[in-house]
Order: structure tokens, then sequence, then C-alpha cells
């Protein structure tokens, strides 16, 4: 990765006193990932250009320092070359006192705003050209894109190369870019501690405060603290890597769409309500995700006994946060229990459930399976009573960002209209001597119904 | 006194302090069999007569006890067991396990009790409590078959106690040391003629005599055969005394077995005078029995009394019982075995018909033994998970049918007539479905979670992690294909030995050395294709999938990747790829030669971007642009600076290198890109042809595999031909040859090859060894480790790499597929297919380096 800074300032070989390094040698500091090289391609009165290099071992970025953190480390990856907190660390390394806005001999300049002109390149370009701008232009910058080609030379759009020129303090350059990089690579940093990334924030000092992206910056930090992959999974299925990877993004389409009318909310208390007037007391929320239907249910008294069952293990593991299971304030051991399976499997464990909740479950099972799923829940466990919701497929050409023909959430493997949700309603009645009352949940339209269907099981 | 005993039983000893209990334990049975409780207390407390932690200390008992009986060992509780209370516990224990609970209750007498206590110093029992614990006892003992106990022994002196011996008797059922063989006979319900057609079918010689006025038969079984009746001997049929005189008169010889139906319990009830409400076909055998001879009449009772609830056979393998029998059954004795045996079990329910509907055991039976019954007519005889029901309706106008064991063939009559007609009505199962199919479309949560053990043919007992099935559970259920597809999964294959050459990471020389230190002679060296793995099932039409997979659609076959997934998003790609494949196996005439409908192939599908397009473009494609650009920039500022004259020319040449590696990185995977918008696009590169029906193809070495392959090659353009030559590795210049051969092929963008030993499974002295190396060329390495990866400095430290692991790995999912495989050719249940494949995907979630 390749970072320039520039100045037509006169005398522009100050530079070189401002970033405390001499212009007419050759600067290498050892990183604990690599090496950076310092060097001057111009050094003239009217121009002085200092280029950071930084050499990022591939090797050694993947078989680590004994802390490597699994799998995803050992593909390649662009990390040894594109722009990324690595360069906030060289920069922090390379020229701090710079960035302190301290320099023991041109003190008065490092106060001024000089004209100053810095090249990034590859910028990774998460969220495209319009984030960019976002981001250095409410700072002052005058911002330049320029393509980067593709390995068969076709333009790609995954980086670009970045020139910002405008007039300001030297320090405040460096800061915008040490904060303001990572923040456009957006990915997991290696090697990064929370320390650092508190240290990152600092660097924001005096201007981050005011500055009308704050938002998206700060969460963009935050999105890849902590967030650890379970790298056997994230080999087996890496859809649910970028999932892990991403949680807020993970429902986003979906919740986007559905926020204004709080959907969520609607569909979990009308659900809650289903199973009050089931008469249930031992229920199992079949697909029980991170436990949001559950922590309802904890609440109210009817529910006796819960089980939430779930395929994904980390789900459960924040379902059990979520729940206080196992912890102080937590409910008395054994009223709630959770279980790692799946609705593909006959499972004993949950049998004993007289009411069972599929809460957005089915859209997201292959139709192939779902005779499957019918047969373990409404044949094998034969609940008293089984609630199903799904999304309204009709509805959906009432949201005005989903093109038609797609679907609310990229795991969804089909979504039906009222019609279909009624066949398949009345075949389970017929195979598994059912009845059912199907209802809709949410704003509900004339002719498209509402967003979400619901259908109540009983036998 | 000689104590005869079950063999399986919980015995519970019965006694004061000091009345000789643990002694006698001591003689008669194992330490092991023997659960004291002053032993458990001890073992909680440090103190055998820690009176406070004595709850605990039971606790223990009965667990012990309890885990032994599941086991089916024999359990003594040595404890006083003085009062009712505390044998009450036992009682349960025992029939949770069906159990039949023993007591033996030693009375030497009050004073010897208290000596003995007193010569035990650590014992503080006074007389008093003593003298309370016998009266206890003696009170009870006229109760103690009312309690449950199956059988009391009781020891009244110290000469008694020490006179008495121990025997131990198997069970009325376990007849386990007769292996046969059998010829086991489903319902009868009186019908005599079909009985008779049957005995004559399976060479059995009927002949009926008079003896001294009354009707009487022998039978005369073919050398050293033996009849089994499933029970239903009587009702609804035309001659239930005929049908009895042949039963009685063979198990009275010898010959037979007979194991207690539902309508002989009620009809001997009905005999001993007992109100039974006449049904179902009682008042038919009731009428003929008003005709027949007084002795006959007479013999009834007891016969019918001594039916067995079920019987145990050969080894072990094999049980029979009226109405079927769970696993934790088989063997054992209780009121619950002989219910569950009667009358099945039922859900409570009632149907249409008025009748109870019943529970599906069977299709939740997992045992090694194979239970054969009766008592649900069903239209056509078939096994379920190693059950197998006999009764084909000869009395509604069905068939009578027979299994010879252990040959497994079914022999079968057809009914003379409709002696009955039947309140439900038999129909036949929906569709072609077999009735195992049917069974599985349910799999058990319990037959995949949790650390699991795999018995293999060829690597013995393979270990999964409970992790790494847990791993697995959410990609099976979220987005593999439906279980009954998946059939097989394919193992993971290591590299060869990293290279010793300068410059190399993966040569030839290495691969050739693993399989010559391993004694093979021959390999074969296969070229390797450049794309994505896939399994295909084959079948020659959409019915005969639905048969002999058992799957719900319409599809005439699947084409999936190594973790299970549908190969192509799109269904109606699948199809017609499926339908050029079929046309290839017509043409090569594969389905005659192989006698089959069906076959799966292993294979490569080209191009590499058809299924990686997304992996190219979010991996590899931005390393190759961001390291081509950073590495641009540099090289360029550096030729600026020693434009000024600054001394970084070693420096620009060394970035200008490093320019080369990354440009050459993207060029890398070109090779292996190409659109594809409709089949013509593709190529399909079959390389094992894996099992078709009755065959698991692993017997066949890879000569046989690749002439195959090229067969298929030559049938239709969309297969590509596989380049491929043996090599025998004593031979130097066949060996040059190939690692020329191999040179060429990864000089002109090709991925490398694969060497296989010539036989499919090969043993080396060390047992199974790899059944395939890859040797990748240089090229596309660069894909896998990255564009600098060759460089001196790099490649230095990427030479140690830990090839172990995955090596472990191949062999147990080897190990794993062919026993998938084997398991299906030979039509077990889906559980225990799936189970291996399972098991497969489970241990890919293992931690390896992901470029090897």
């Amino acid at each position: 990765m390749f970072l320039s800074i520039a100045t037509t300032h006169q005398p522009a070989t100050d530079l070189g006193f401002l970033l405390n390094k001499h212009p007419d040698r050759l600067h290498e500091l050892e990183l604990t990932y690599g090496k950076a090289l310092i060097v001057y391609p111009e050094a003239s009165e009217s121009r002085c250009e200092a280029a950071l290099v930084l050499d990022v071992d591939p090797i050694g970025l993947v078989r680590g320092k004994g802390q490597s953190d699994g799998l995803l480390d050992q593909y390649v990856n662009d990390r040894p070359y594109a722009a990324s907190s690595f360069l906030s660390v060289a920069l922090n390394k390379a020229f701090r006192t710079a960035m302190n806005g301290v320099s023991s001999s041109r003190q008065e300049l490092a106060d001024s705003a000089i004209p100053l002109e810095a090249v990034v390149t590859p910028l990774p370009l998460r969220g495209g050209e319009a984030v960019l701008r976002q981001l250095f232009e409410p700072l002052g910058w005058e911002v330049e894109v320029a393509a980067v080609a593709g390995p068969q030379g076709d333009p790609t759009s995954r980086y670009v190369r970045l020139t910002l020129r405008g007039t300001a303090r030297l320090s405040a350059l460096l800061n915008h870019l040490y904060v303001l990089i990572p923040v456009m690579d957006d990915a997991k940093h290696y090697w990064v501690g929370d320390e650092e990334i508190d240290k990152l924030l600092k660097r924001g000092e005096g201007w981050l405060d005011a500055h009308p992206a704050k938002e998206l910056i700060v969460r963009r930090y935050l999105r890849h603290r902590g967030v650890l992959a379970r790298a056997a999974l994230a080999r087996l299925a890496p859809e649910t890597q970028d999932e892990a990877l991403d949680p807020d993004a993970r429902s986003e389409t979906e919740e986007t769409l559905e926020t204004p009318i709080r959907l969520n909310d609607l569909r979990l208390s009308a659900v809650v309500e289903a199973l009050r007037a089931s008469g249930a007391r031992t229920i199992a929320d079949l697909g029980c995700g991170e436990g949001k239907l559950l922590q309802l249910l904890v609440r109210e008294r009817f529910a006796e006994r819960l089980i939430g069952l779930d395929p994904a293990a980390r789900e459960l593991e924040r379902a059990a946060k979520r729940l206080k299971l196992g912890a102080l304030g937590g409910p008395p051991e054994g009223r709630v229990t959770l279980l790692h399976g799946s609705l593909t499997y006959r499972d004993a464990r949950w049998a004993e459930a007289d009411a069972a909740a599929l809460v957005e479950v089915i859209e997201h099972l292959d139709p192939d399976r779902l005779p499957l799923v019918e047969r373990v829940v409404f044949g094998a466990a034969h609940p008293r009573a089984v609630i199903v919701t799904t999304p309204n497929a009709d509805y959906n050409a009432l949201f005005p960002s989903l093109p038609a023909g797609q679907f609310r959430h990229r795991d969804h493997r089909f979504e039906w209209t009222r019609a279909e949700f009624a066949g398949w309603a009345t075949h389970i009645c017929t195979a598994f001597n059912y009845q059912v009352a199907v209802s809709g949940i949410g704003h509900h339209d004339e002719t498209l119904g509402a967003p979400t269907q619901m259908a109540v099981f009983t036998r | 006194m000689n104590i005869e005993i079950p063999d399986f039983a919980l015995v519970v000893l019965i006694g004061s302090t000091g009345s000789g209990k643990s002694t006698f334990a001591a003689k008669h049975f194992l330490p092991t069999e023997v659960i004291s409780s002053d032993h458990c207390r001890a073992l909680v407390a440090d103190d055998e007569t820690d009176q406070s932690v004595s709850a605990d200390a039971f606790d223990i008992v009965r667990e012990i006890a309890g885990r032994r009986l599941k086991h089916r060992r024999l359990a003594v509780v040595d404890a006083t067991n003085v009062r009712t209370a505390d044998r009450k516990g036992w009682i349960e224990l025992a029939r949770k396990w069906h159990a039949l609970p023993v007591a033996i209750v030693f009375d030497p007498g009050i004073d010897i009790c208290i000596e003995r206590n007193r010569s035990r110093p650590e014992r503080a029992f006074g007389g008093p409590v003593v003298q309370r614990m016998v009266s206890e006892i003696r009170r009870g003992l006229g109760g103690l078959q009312r309690e449950g106990f199956r059988q009391v022994w009781k020891l009244d002196s110290v000469e008694r106690i020490e006179a008495a011996t121990v025997a131990r008797q198997p069970l009325w059922t376990d007849k386990r040391h007769d292996a046969g063989p059998f010829d086991i006979i489903g319902d009868v319900h009186g019908c005599a003629g079909e009985l008779q057609a049957l005995l004559a079918k399976l060479g059995y010689q009927v002949t009926w005599h008079d003896e001294e006025g009354r009707r009487a038969v022998t039978v005369t079984p073919p050398a050293g055969r033996k009849l089994v009746f499933v029970g239903d001997l009587v009702d609804r049929g035309p001659q239930s005394p005929d049908v009895l005189r042949i039963v009685m008169h063979m198990v009275a010889a010898g010959s037979a077995y007979a194991v207690q139906g539902n309508h002989d319990r009620k009809f001997g009830r009905w005999l001993a005078g007992r109100k039974v409400t006449i049904a179902h076909g009682l008042q038919a055998t009731i009428d003929q029995l008003a005709s027949e001879d007084r002795g006959f009449c007479d013999a009834l009772p007891g016969f019918l009394d001594g039916l067995r609830s079920h019987v145990w056979l050969d080894g072990g393998r094999l049980a029979v019982a009226h109405a079927g029998l769970k696993e934790e059954m088989i063997g054992r004795g209780s009121g619950a075995v002989r219910e569950f045996a009667l009358y099945g079990e039922t859900t409570g329910e009632i149907d249409e018909f008025g009748l109870p509907v019943r529970a599906d055991w069977a299709a939740n039976y997992r045992g090694p033994t194979a239970v054969v019954h009766g008592h649900t007519p069903v239209l056509n005889a078939e096994w379920i998970n190693n059950t197998l029901c006999l009764d084909t309706g000869c009395v509604f106008g069905g068939r009578l049918t027979a299994l010879r064991w252990p040959e497994r063939e079914l022999v079968e009559v057809e009914a003379e007539r409709v002696w009955c007609e039947p309140v439900r009505p038999l129909t036949a199962r929906a569709g072609t479905v077999s009735a195992q199919a049917e069974a599985d479309q349910l799999l058990d949560i319990a037959d995949v979670s949790g650390r699991r053990w795999i018995d293999t043919t060829l690597k013995g007992r393979v270990v999964v992690a409970e992790e790494n099935a847990a791993a697995a559970l959410e990609v099976m259920s979220r987005f593999a294909l439906a279980p009954q597809w998946l059939v097989y999964l394919p193992p993971t294959m290591s590299p060869s030995e990293t290279s010793a050459r300068e410059g190399w990471l993966e040569r030839p020389e290495e691969a050739f050395a693993h399989f010559r230190a391993r004694n093979v002679a021959e390999v074969v060296c296969e070229e390797k294709h450049m794309g994505s793995r896939a399994v295909i099932a084959l079948c020659s039409s959409a019915d005969v999938a639905k048969a002999r997979f058992g799957i719900a659609g319409d599809e005439s076959g699947a084409i999936w990747t190594r973790t299970g997934r549908a190969f192509f998003n799109d269904p109606t790609m699948t199809e017609a790829l499926l339908a050029r494949l079929r046309g290839a196996v017509e043409r090569a005439g594969l389905w005659q030669e192989l006698q089959s409908d069906w076959l799966l192939l292993d294979a490569e599908i080209m191009p590499w971007s058809a299924k990686a397009g997304s992996l190219i473009e979010s991996q590899y494609a931005p390393v190759a642009a961001s390291s081509v650009v950073g590495l641009d920039a540099a090289a360029d500022a550096l030729a600026r600076a020693a434009a000024r004259g600054l001394d970084v020319a070693a420096l620009g040449d060394h970035v200008r290198e490093r320019v080369t590696r990354a440009r050459r990185y993207g060029q890398a995977w070109a090779p292996y890109v190409w659109p594809v918008s409709s089949i013509d696009d593709l190529e399909v590169a079959p390389f094992h042809l894996l099992a078709s029906e009755g065959r698991v193809w692993f017997d066949h070495d890879h000569v046989w595999h690749m002439t195959l392959a090229d067969r298929l090659a030559a049938a239709d353009p969309v297969i590509a031909r596989t380049q491929w030559r043996t090599v025998t590795l004593a031979d130097d210049t066949a060996v040059n040859d190939a690692i020329g051969w191999w040179e060429q092929l990864t000089a002109g963008g090709g991925e490398g090859m694969v060497v296989k030993p010539k036989g499919f499974v090969a043993r080396g002295p060390k047992g199974l060894i790899q059944p395939a190396l890859k040797v990748r060329g240089s090229e596309y390495l660069r894909i896998i480790y990255g564009p600098e990866y060759d460089a001196p400095e790099h490649l230095a430290r990427l030479r140690p790499r830990k090839l172990e692991g995955k090596r472990k790995l191949a062999l147990s999912e080897f190990a794993l597929g062919h026993e998938a495989l084997t398991r299906f050719v030979a039509r077990e249940p889906l559980r225990r297919v799936h189970e291996c494949v399972f098991a497969v995907l489970a241990l890919e979630s293992e931690p390896i380096d992901p470029r090897l």
C-alpha cells in the first residue's frame, strides 16, 4: 500500500522538518507486521513529496505470530496490499510528532495551514465513492478519485486511487487519514486490539465530533470489534461468515424495509397473544435465533417452560446472553432451555412442547425440505398448537425500495402469496389433522393484505 | 437350597445388620455385581456407618444398579432393605429396565445378628436396633411377592445361609444359543390350509393320522430347520384347531417356537373362564372347538399360557415377538415387555374404523437385532430399520408369509379365499416409495449429534468430535441437498510432501516417493482439472430416482458439491446436464453393462468460474488488483527518487520483481475462467464410478475407472476427457516421463495431477494409505498461496507444511465415504448412510490449513 504527502508551500523541503524525516535519505522502519519505507520522490523548493510504502509481510500475516485468528487469515487476501488500519498504524509510528502537531524546528509552520496534497492507493471503496466524499469533503478536502484496473484490465469498483487537495495543517491531514482510511476499508482489523481502536478514536479529537458522518465513522469501527467468526463454520458456509462479520448488516435489508411499521415488534406480540390463547404451558420457539420471542415469553406467566431451538450455535449464545441464562436475575434453572438442533431432524428434546412457534422460519428452508419439516413438527412432535408466520409476497409491491421479484432477505428461499400460504395451511390440516386460522400482522392494505401472514394451527 | 435366579435380574438382599448378607454376596456374586450401601456411604463420607449421608449413598447405589441393568448386567443390592418403602424403589428400577426383581431374605436369628455386631466395634448398633429390623423384615415377608418380587428366597438359619448355592438360568425368552436355521411364519389366524401349503413349500412334511380315535399330526422339518410362529394362531379363520395341533405338536417335539399373540392370549383367557368380549373372530374359534375331542381341549390352556412373550435367537441377532419389540426390551422380562410384545404401542387415539392408532415403533427402531413380528396386516412384508412385519393378511385374503433365516428370503403362499372381511382395508402405500424410504423420511437428531463413533469396513472406528458434529448441523440443515440424495461426500485430498527442490513447493517426485515407500508398485496419474468437485447421482428416469433414492420431488438425479450443496442454483440446469449425461451413459451401454438404472459419479465440473465466480470476484481478483496498484505506485516513487539522484536502485529492482509476480497472479486463473451461458459451455470430467445398483466400485482399480471415463467422454462432448497414465514406480524412465508430462501440463496452465495407487483401496505395511495425492503446478499454487509466494524469502518459510492432520482426515473421510456407499447399496436405513455423510461434513470443519 502506498501513501504520499506533498506540499507546494515554499520552501517545500520544509516538509522534511515537519515530518521529521530528511528528504535526501531513505528511512526504513520495522513494524510488527512488516516494514515501512519513507522516500522522497520529489524534493525541490517548489514541491516536496514524501512517500510511505508499506510492505506487509504476506507470509507472516498468515502464519501469524502464534496468535492467528484462524482459517480466514490463512487464505490469500488483500490485507497485505490494500490501504487499511495497517497504514494508520504505520503513520502513527513514522510521523507521530507531526500527527501531534509538534515540530522542534518549524513549530510555526506546523501550526499553519499550508497547501497539501495526499495520495492513497489502493484504497478500498466500501460503500462507494459517495461514502468517500461524505468522509473527506466536510473536512475541506478536494477529493479526486481515479479508478484502479482489475487483473484483466477492466476497472474494479473495489479500490480507487484517492487524491486529496486542500490547505490545512499537516497534523490535520495526517489525523484525517489515520482515522478515515480504516473507515473506508471497513474490514476486520488485524493485530489491532481494543486499545488501538480507542487510539484511533482519540485521533479524531477536535474534528470528529462535528463531522456530519460521525455516526457512520463510529459504527464502522465498532462493527469489527470483538466479532470473531467461528472458523470451522466459516469454512463450510462462507455466507454465514458474511453474516458473522457483518452483524448489523445481517438483516439490514429486511429491517430497513420494514422499520417504519416496526413490524417485528407487532409480529412478536401477535405470536405471544396467539400462544396465550392456545392455553399452552410448554412452548418451543423453533428457529429462535437470538431469542427475541423468548425474551417476551419469559415475562409471561402462562409460559411455564420455554424451549428455544436453532441450528446456529452462535445465535444460541446470543440468546443465552439476551435471556440472562445462568446469570443473576435470569429465569430460574430449567424454565428456559436452548437447544442446538434443526427442524429437519426429529428431536425428542422438544417433543413435549404443547405449542410450537415458527416465526419467520419456513421461508429460510429450501422448498424440498419443507415436507421433512412438516413431518418433524406437525407429524412427529404433533403439538396441540403450532404458530407459523412468514412474509406475504403480495405485500412486497408496497415496499418502494424492493425491486419486483426480489425477496426481502437474501437468505429467503421463497416468499409466499396469501393464496400460496393458505394452500399450504390447508395441506397441513388434511395431512396432520389440524384446524387453522390465518390472519395478517401489520398495516393492512385493502388489496394486498398485511406484510406478515400468520397461521395458527390447533388440534 | 439352590437359589435359581435369572442371569439377568435385580437381586435385592434383605436382612438386618449382621445377618450375613455381604459375606453371602461376596461368595456367590462378582465384586462388580454387588452394590453395597455401606460401600457407597464410604464413597460419600469416608465412613461406612455414617447414617447422615444415607440418602446420597442410596442415590449412588441406584445409579450404579440402573446403569448395570441398562447394559443387561445382573445387579445385587446389598443393603438392609428392611421396610416396604426401602424396597419399593428397587422394584421400580427393575421395572424400568425390564429386569426381574428377586428377593433373598436373610434371617439367621436375632441373637446371631446381635452377636456379630458386637464383634464389629465400628458398628454401634445395639440390640434394640437389630430387634426392630428383624421383626420388621419378618412382618413384611409375606408381602414380598405382592410388592412385585418375582422370586423370593428365604434363608432362615446360619446353616441354610452357608449351604445355599446360587445358579443362574437364562431367561425363558433367551434362546440365543439356538442358531436355527429358522423359518418364521406370519399370523396364521386359523388358516390351516394355507399353513400346510406354506410348510410344504418350505420343505416340511405334514402327515395327519388317527391316534386312538383322535386326530393327530406329525410334521417333519427339513434337516436342522425349525419353525418360529409370530403368534395369532387362532380366530377369524376356518380351522384354528388344526393350526393349534400343528404348532402344539411341533413345540412339544422341539422343532418350533411359538410366541403369544393377542388373539391366542384372549382365547386362553376365555378357556380359563375369564370374562372376555367375544369379538374379532373369537366366536369362530369357539364354534370350531365345540366338535373337538376332550384331550385336545384340555391341553389347550396349558399350551396357550406357556407361550413366550418373545424369543431371542441366533446369538442375539434375531428376535421374534408378535407385535414387535423395542430395542431396550429384547431379552428382558417385565409386564411392559409382555404388553408390548402382544399389542405393540398405540398412541391412545382411535382411527376412523374404531381401531387403535398404532405408534410407529419400527420407524424409531435402531437396534442391531433383527425384529420379526406380525400383528399389523400389511400388503407386503418389507424390512424397515432391521424390523420385518410378516402379517400379510392371509385370513383377509392376502398371503401367508414366511421368512427364511439367516437367508432372509421371503416365502409366500396366496390365501385360498377371503376368510374374513377386514375392518380396515389393506391399502398399498402411496406411490412407489418403499416402506424403508417411508420410515426414512424422518431422521433423528440423536442419529447425528454429539460425539459419534462410526464403524467403517476400511478403517475401523472413526470418531467425530461433538463440536465438529455441531458445526456440520447448520450446514446440513440449511444449505445441503435433501439427505435422500446425499449418499456420498468426497474425501479431502492431501498434497504431496513439500518439494526439496529450490524454487518449488510441490513436485511429482515426492508423490512417487510417498507411494514407493509404502510398497505401491504401480500408480495412476490423472490430470487434475481445475473446476469444482461434483458428485453426480444419475438415474435412468425420475421414477427410478423416486424408487431408489426415496426422494419427494420429480428430479431424475442430483449434482452436489463437496459440502453437499446443489451444484447449480437453477434446477433446470441440473436436469439439462443430467439429460446429457444420461444420453452418454445410454450410448456407452452402461445401464445394461452395470445392470443398474442409476449410478453415482465422482467428477470435476469446469469452468472453475461456474461455481467459484463469486470467490474469484471477492477474494482473488481484489488481491490481484490491489497488489499490482500499490506496488506500481511504489515502483514509480522509487523511480522518481532515483531520477533525482537517491541511491534506491536495488530497492527499485526488488519492487519491480514484486510487480511482476503480482501481475502473474492476476493471470494465474485465466485458463480456468470462461463464461457459461448454456450446458454446452460446461465440461464434466468424471473420474470415479462410485456405485451403481448392488455395487460399490471401490474394488476395481483406477485403470478400470479411467477407461470407463474415456468411454463416457467419447459419448458426448460435454464430458471432458481426462489425460491419465499408469506409472510403474520401479521404472525410472516411466517415472521421468510422468514428471515431464506433469511439467508440460502445468506449464500450459494446468492445475497439476493426482497420483493414486493403482488399486482403489490400497494398504501398506502400516495399514490404509492415501487414496490419492495431488501435485499442483507452481502457477496454480500462486492462486492459493498468494502473489509473492515463490519469492525465495517467502518460499523458505512456506516449506514446513504440516500434512499429518490433512492426511488423517483424508483417510477417515475416504473410509466414511466408502462406508456410506456400502450401506446405501445394501439398502440400509437412510440414517445409517446419513450418519457417514454427516460425519464427512463434520470432519471437514476440522481446522486444517486450507491451502493444503
